[in-house]
């Protein structure tokens, strides 16, 4: 290989005069935490609403809840950030659209969003699994208490079937770190980005790739250990130990 | 709100998006597919075939590649090919294998981790009389794997490797990030020609959720049948 | 036939499955083996075909050694029939293809020839007309007696039973059990691991009482019947015939 090896170009200034070629890196890995942690927040509550309506007895709400799915995971990611990014700004009366557009921070925003909802329909069915999961009688026994619905899944159907999603749901926090990279399209200088960056301005692909990957690979062993702390600390006596 | 929108670009832009964008996303597709499902399958045979070293290499490859995103994975096979090619040939310099290619081998190697964990959920489902049995007719490890283990595997989680080969399809898309004229990379060169962005990848949205649907309507009512003959 | 000499088998290092089994399955014989589940019978008969391993001791099947490295295991195992309890039909093949695979693969035969057996084994237990269906499609019985065919299909030299009628219904037990009388009648060599003892008392030669890994009793059937030595084997006869 007639490759030009040069490691030590990390601690060579940038050109965008922020520090050396290593802060530009670590900056992506900043905005890659912040972006997909608003995510994350984002598709559990909405994720848990949808899921939720999935499994009440009223048609409507299972309805709603099989539309909204459906409608996120039947679309490339990519194509779902265009369409917030490009197209919705175009079909708000032009005021709201005009303001949208000059927000600051706009792939930021959008990104967030866009992986949230997109997330939230695989929260959504994590969750209508893990209610499922639960024995029947659980329900009954709730009503049976005169427990309302809203209080029958609040105090005794979610923190069982959280409990029993927690792996699933690890994954699916990593598959949200691993997809704010796609808001590159739109100009999100994430980690993936910054990469992308470093190699265009230093022409150094492979130290940039090769540092952009195992800093993702630390962010996963660092999210796979803390969630198996967090397991173990929510875990029933008696009950699935998670192991 | 629609009032100024323009859809007859779109009418225009059909035999472009479709001869070209369409047909390069769906072989894409299609290969892709076959090559992880080859190569996943012999990666879960590997971790399952009792020898630590195997095993572990097999392990190791599929977490490494369920870590990264897609997106960086194809920027890497992207400017690694090259050299991986000079490297194979003894060429003086990296090698220019096209964009199809390097799509390609960047695809199969992405998915064969994600088809491996489906095959060797597939093949741990098959209890353990199956390949005794197999073994007992005097049946070869080769065999016993051909003509009954894969075989049941594959039937057992066809629904699931074709949800997967669903979710390939949409992640297709993201090769858009190396310029190449996939169906979404049609649409927006078309979108940014006529300044049409709007009716552009909106139609791009209707195209891929319509397919989407159909295939995974498919793929449940194969799995509803599959439940039967059980 | 079968010669089974000092054979010792760990799980792990506490714990030992078979201890210095030794015993003999000669020309044309039908040997028994019987006692409580857990004392290691069926991994023995196993071991004979070499489906489990062992650690110590040797096995020879026709002068042939089943512990040695260099023996060819599928050609050794083609000429050794045995049933499962659990029949383990394939079940994505055709009651004929089932037949027919190993035949076909191992021994090299064409398909008409191996058709040609098949059915012929089909009608001799009685189920020719079944030969199109699937495995799913047949009662128990029906499935056991295609899995005896399928062994006999392979023209072996000594048939394996490895609890051949525990998995069936009581009804079924009986057609079962008539294929392999009449095998016994036609002089195949048989190893039988079941607790059918009105089985035992009809074809067998010999019986052998295992118990916690060791062989406890190897005896003439009229002596075991009439009076087994041991009061581990009076007490499981008396167990097993008592109702």
């Amino acid at each position: 290989m007639n490759y030009h090896w040069n490691w030590g170009i990390f601690f060579e200034p940038n050109p965008m005069g922020t520090g050396t070629y290593l802060d530009m890196l670590l900056s992506g890995l900043a905005l890659t935490l912040k972006t997909a942690v608003l995510a994350w927040i984002i598709a559990l509550i909405f994720g848990s609403i949808v899921g939720v309506m999935r499994t009440l007895p009223s048609r409507a709400a299972y309805w709603f809840g099989f539309c909204w799915v459906e409608f996120f995971r039947n679309m490339p990611l990519l194509v779902q950030l265009f369409l917030w990014f490009f197209v919705l700004p175009e079909l708000l009366p032009k005021a709201a659209g005009t303001w949208l557009k000059q927000l600051p921070n706009a792939p930021f925003w959008t990104a967030a969003i866009g992986v949230g909802f997109f997330m939230s329909a695989r929260v959504a069915v994590q969750l209508q699994a893990g209610i499922g999961s639960l024995p029947r009688g659980q329900k009954m026994a709730a009503t049976a208490l005169g427990l309302t619905t809203m209080q029958g899944y609040r105090y005794v159907l979610l923190p069982m079937a959280f409990r029993i999603i927690l792996p699933p749901l690890t994954s699916e926090f990593l598959n949200t770190i691993k997809n704010t990279a796609v808001a590159i399209t739109i100009g999100l200088l994430e980690l993936t980005g910054q990469a992308r960056s470093m190699q265009e301005f230093s022409f150094q692909v492979f130290e940039a790739f090769t540092a952009a990957t195992l800093i993702y690979l630390l962010v996963n062993a660092v999210v796979v250990t803390s969630m198996r702390f967090l397991e173990r600390y929510v875990a029933i006596p008696g009950y699935i130990t998670g192991k | 709100m629609f009032s100024n929108l323009d859809f007859d670009v779109i009418r225009r832009a059909l035999p472009y998006l479709f001869y070209e964008g369409m047909t390069f996303t769906l072989t894409l597709t299609a290969l892709a597919g076959l090559g992880g499902l080859i190569f996943g399958t012999a990666i879960a045979l590997m971790r399952l075939s009792g020898y630590k070293v195997l095993g572990r290499i097999a392990g190791v490859y599929v977490d490494f590649m369920r870590s990264l995103p897609l997106v960086l994975v194809i920027f890497w096979f992207y400017f690694l090919v090259p050299y991986i090619g000079q490297w194979i040939t003894g060429a003086s310099r990296p090698i220019s294998v096209g964009a199809f290619a390097s799509s390609l081998i960047t695809f199969i190697m992405f998915e064969a981790a994600y088809f491996s964990e489906i095959m060797r959920a597939g093949i741990q489902s098959i209890s353990r009389g199956q390949p005794a049995a197999a073994n007992a007719l005097g049946l070869t490890y080769a065999q016993t794997m051909r003509y009954v283990v894969l075989p049941q595997a594959f039937r057992n989680m066809l629904p699931v490797l074709l949800t997967q080969t669903i979710v390939l399809f949409q992640d297709t898309s993201l090769v858009y990030v190396l310029s190449i004229p996939d169906f979404l990379g049609a649409a927006s060169k078309v979108a940014q020609r006529d300044g049409r962005l709007v009716e552009m990848y909106l139609f791009a949205a209707v195209v891929y959720f319509t397919i989407s649907c159909v295939a995974s309507f498919g793929v449940r009512r194969l799995q509803a049948r599959i439940a039967i003959i059980r | 036939m079968i010669e089974i000499s000092h054979v010792n088998k760990w799980y792990s290092p506490t714990f030992q499955v078979l201890t210095d089994c030794t015993t003999s399955v000669t020309k044309g014989e039908v040997v028994v083996v019987c006692g409580p589940s857990g004392s290691g019978k069926s991994t023995l008969i196993k071991c004979v075909n070499a489906l489990e391993p062992f650690q110590e001791g040797d096995i020879s099947v026709d002068g042939t050694k089943v512990n040695d490295p260099k023996t060819n295991l599928p050609k050794l195992r083609s000429r050794v029939g045995m049933v499962f309890q659990h029949f383990e039909l394939f079940p994505h093949l055709k009651i004929i293809d089932n037949l027919c695979l190993a035949q076909q693969k191992v021994l090299d035969r064409s398909r008409d020839k191996a058709v040609a057996k098949a059915e012929q084994l089909l009608e001799r237990v009685g189920l020719k007309e079944q030969a199109q269906k699937f495995p799913a499609q047949l009662s128990g019985g029906q499935q056991q007696r295609v899995a005896i065919a399928r062994a006999l299909a392979m023209d072996p030299i000594v048939m394996l039973f490895d609890e051949p009628t525990s998995a069936l219904d009581p009804e079924m037990v009986s057609e079962v059990l008539d294929v392999m009388v009449d095998l016994a009648h036609e002089g195949m060599t048989m190893m039988v691991v079941t607790h059918e003892m009105g089985f035992a008392r009809k074809v067998a030669n010999r019986v052998i009482f295992m118990d916690r890994g060791e062989i406890v009793e190897d005896a003439d059937k009229e002596d075991f019947f009439g009076k087994p030595r041991s009061d581990r084997a009076q007490k499981f006869l008396s167990k097993i015939l008592s109702h």
